[in-house]
């Protein structure tokens, strides 16, 4: 069974009928926007919903996560020792993730999940994680999606993704885990593969096209890391920043995070936060000295991370799926179109 | 799966301070569950995460060698939040360490070549941990001549002197210890600046020799031209950067030089590969 189509009558029932084996996030309208979040009983997730403010990252990496703990009460054996808190591995499921967000999970897995070291908590929701997909059918003006090796129709990191078709959606299940979610719900209406296929192609096609964007990246590989460091644009790029780190929050890739202890009474917690490398504290040394002190310094980081050193680390192209939030986020209008393609058309005169 | 970030739970075994004005204390620890110590494997010129559980955690070289069993000793500047927590703690205090972390000095590549330690200041732990290592009798014929350049501000801020001065009366290791001053007049070691004493003390460079080099910036920064003159080669030249750290295992995303994370691609990089990176140290 490749292809079902689920009427969309069939489709909140389906859901609370998963909810048995799958806790359940969905894009949810609140007064900060549109969210992914758990789903309370009785809500259906808000399909239509435009872009979400923040992407998808938090139900791997939520932005506040007890690690460790331990107690500091000396008359108790253990005390001092930390031991790591109990993480709930239920079954989840993302409904209406954007195809960009569902890749940017496979980004960040790089990060997370790599030979030398797998972050516990990280790879633990990721195992416990499925991703049922929405394809975009109307990117906005900050999609760009396409010209970083994603779009509105890419399969890459989910396990089904679905179409509006009006009254039904039509999904096209990828992996196991999108089977398993299918069962879960008893949605069963088995499509024409065939069919449905030249479905998805002529949608994907459409919405591929309704993405103007003349982003370049073919030129980034070739060029060394000190040249674009060394190259004079930085100031100019950074000159309106005032280094909010609003772009590393709403990202889909930022993976970055601070490490930090509490105590109350007599139990000690360590948890692990959302960091930006917009902040000057992200580097600040104990002894003053700051490596990345400038807001330059900081600005230089973000883009030559995500568009140079991710590259030339992984060979699995830019840390970047598109999604355009940065962009529409930026409370002073700095574009990553615009620097990438400062950096790809970037010539050394040395 | 293991979890990179569950310290192994340590008792402050002694506290001992290191240097005259009292900012540096060394510290030995001792396994709470002996096998630990096994799994805590490392070589000399690694680091690791000083826990403190409600306070915070530290990435510290360490001190000890790898030929010393049945404890780990660092030696710890006094200069932030969890470092003067730990410097207020005593002997028999519960804690963590996490690791052994990051790379270490080259040793496969060192055998059979001429060593030179280049120290400054309190930058000389993890020097400390290769010369120990590089002294013990099983070890010591891996390696041709070793020479030592230690300095420090003054006598009494320069760490291990007992060992130092034992060390100085061996004949299969020159010392050249030095200070930036002093009014002993019983000083019988050079007095000046690391730079000058390499320049006129270390030996010149042919293709067998190497130069580790740890110590403050402005160390740092005028000891590379006394070694290029000496014939050292960048690729000869091995140093050992610290940045702001948290994880520890290269994710938290901050102690990245370029693309090289100095908690995990490092803290051990030569000369030649710290030039190809963004000096962001």
């Amino acid at each position: 069974m490749n292809f079902i189509t689920i009427d969309k009558k069939d489709w909140a029932p389906g859901i609370d009928k998963s909810r048995k084996t799958f806790r359940v996030y969905g894009p949810v309208e609140d007064e900060n926007g549109c969210q992914i979040k758990p789903l309370a009983p009785d809500t259906a997730p808000k399909m239509d919903a435009p872009v979400t403010v923040m992407s998808a990252k938090s139900v791997l990496f939520p932005q506040t996560e007890k690690i460790l703990t331990a107690t500091l009460d000396e008359s108790k054996q253990d005390h001092h020792v930390m031991t790591p808190v109990e993480t709930d591995d239920m079954p989840r499921v993302v409904l209406g993730i954007r195809p960009y967000d569902a890749k940017a999970v496979q980004l960040v897995k790089l990060n997370f999940d790599n030979p030398d070291y797998q972050d516990p908590y990280w790879c633990a929701a990721y195992e416990a994680t499925t991703f049922v997909g929405l394809g975009v059918t109307h990117p906005g003006p900050c999609d760009f999606s396409t010209a970083v090796g994603c779009g509105p129709f890419s399969e890459e990191g989910l396990d089904v993704l679905m179409a509006d078709m009006d009254d039904k959606y039509l999904a096209k299940i990828l992996t196991k885990k999108g089977e398993n979610w299918v069962a879960a719900c008893g949605f069963d209406t088995e499509a024409d593969p065939k069919e449905s296929q030249v479905l998805f192609d002529v949608l994907r096609k459409e919405a591929e096209k309704q993405i103007q964007t003349d982003l370049a990246t073919d030129k980034l590989a070739g060029k060394t890391i000190l040249d674009l460091y060394d190259a004079p644009f930085w100031d100019d790029v950074a000159f309106s920043c005032i280094n909010c780190g609003t772009c590393t929050y709403v990202c889909p890739t930022c993976w970055c995070f601070d490490i930090q202890d509490e105590t109350r009474h007599n139990t000690a917690v360590r948890f692990r936060n959302w960091d930006t490398c917009m902040s000057s504290l992200f580097t600040h040394h104990a002894s003053g000295h700051n490596p990345r002190g400038t807001k330059v310094h900081r600005v230089r980081q973000r883009f030559m991370h995500k568009l140079k050193y991710f590259l030339d680390k992984y060979d699995q192209g830019i840390m970047c799926v598109g999604c355009g939030r940065c962009v529409a986020s930026c409370p002073v209008n700095i574009d990553i179109r615009e620097v990438c393609n400062r950096m790809n058309d970037y010539e050394t005169t040395k | 799966m293991e979890n990179p970030y569950l310290p192994y739970p340590v008792r402050i075994d002694d506290i001992e301070v290191a240097t005259e004005d009292k900012s540096l204390k060394t510290f030995t620890f001792v396994f709470v569950n002996p096998a630990d110590e096994e799994k805590f494997a490392y070589k000399a010129g690694q680091f690791a995460e000083l826990s403190i559980p409600g306070v915070g955690e530290i990435p510290i070289g360490i001190a000890s060698s790898p030929v010393e069993k049945g404890f780990v000793k660092f030696t710890v500047f006094r200069t932030g939040v969890v470092t003067t927590h730990l410097h207020n703690m005593k002997k028999g205090d519960l804690m963590g360490i996490r690791g052994p972390l990051g790379n270490w000095y080259p040793w496969d590549k060192l055998e059979n070549k001429n060593v030179v330690i280049i120290g400054g200041g309190f930058a000389f732990t993890t020097l400390r941990s290769s010369i120990v290592y590089m002294l013990d009798p099983a070890n010591r014929k891996k390696f041709k001549n070793i020479d030592v350049v230690y300095g420090a501000r003054s006598p009494g801020m320069l760490l291990y002197r007992e060992e130092l001065f034992d060390w100085e009366k061996r004949d299969d290791i020159n010392m050249h210890i030095t200070v930036d001053g002093t009014d002993d007049p019983d000083w019988k070691y050079h007095t000046g600046f690391v730079p000058q004493v390499v320049e006129d003390n270390a030996p010149v460079a042919d293709e067998d020799t190497y130069a580790i080099v740890c110590g403050p910036p402005i160390m740092i920064k005028f000891t590379q031209p006394a070694l290029t003159k000496l014939g050292y080669q960048p690729h000869q030249i091995i140093m050992s950067l610290e940045n702001r750290m948290k994880c520890g295992i290269g994710m938290c995303g901050r102690c990245n030089i370029g693309k090289e994370l100095v908690c995990k691609d490092g803290p051990v990089f030569t000369l030649e590969e710290i030039n190809q990176t963004p000096k962001e140290y």
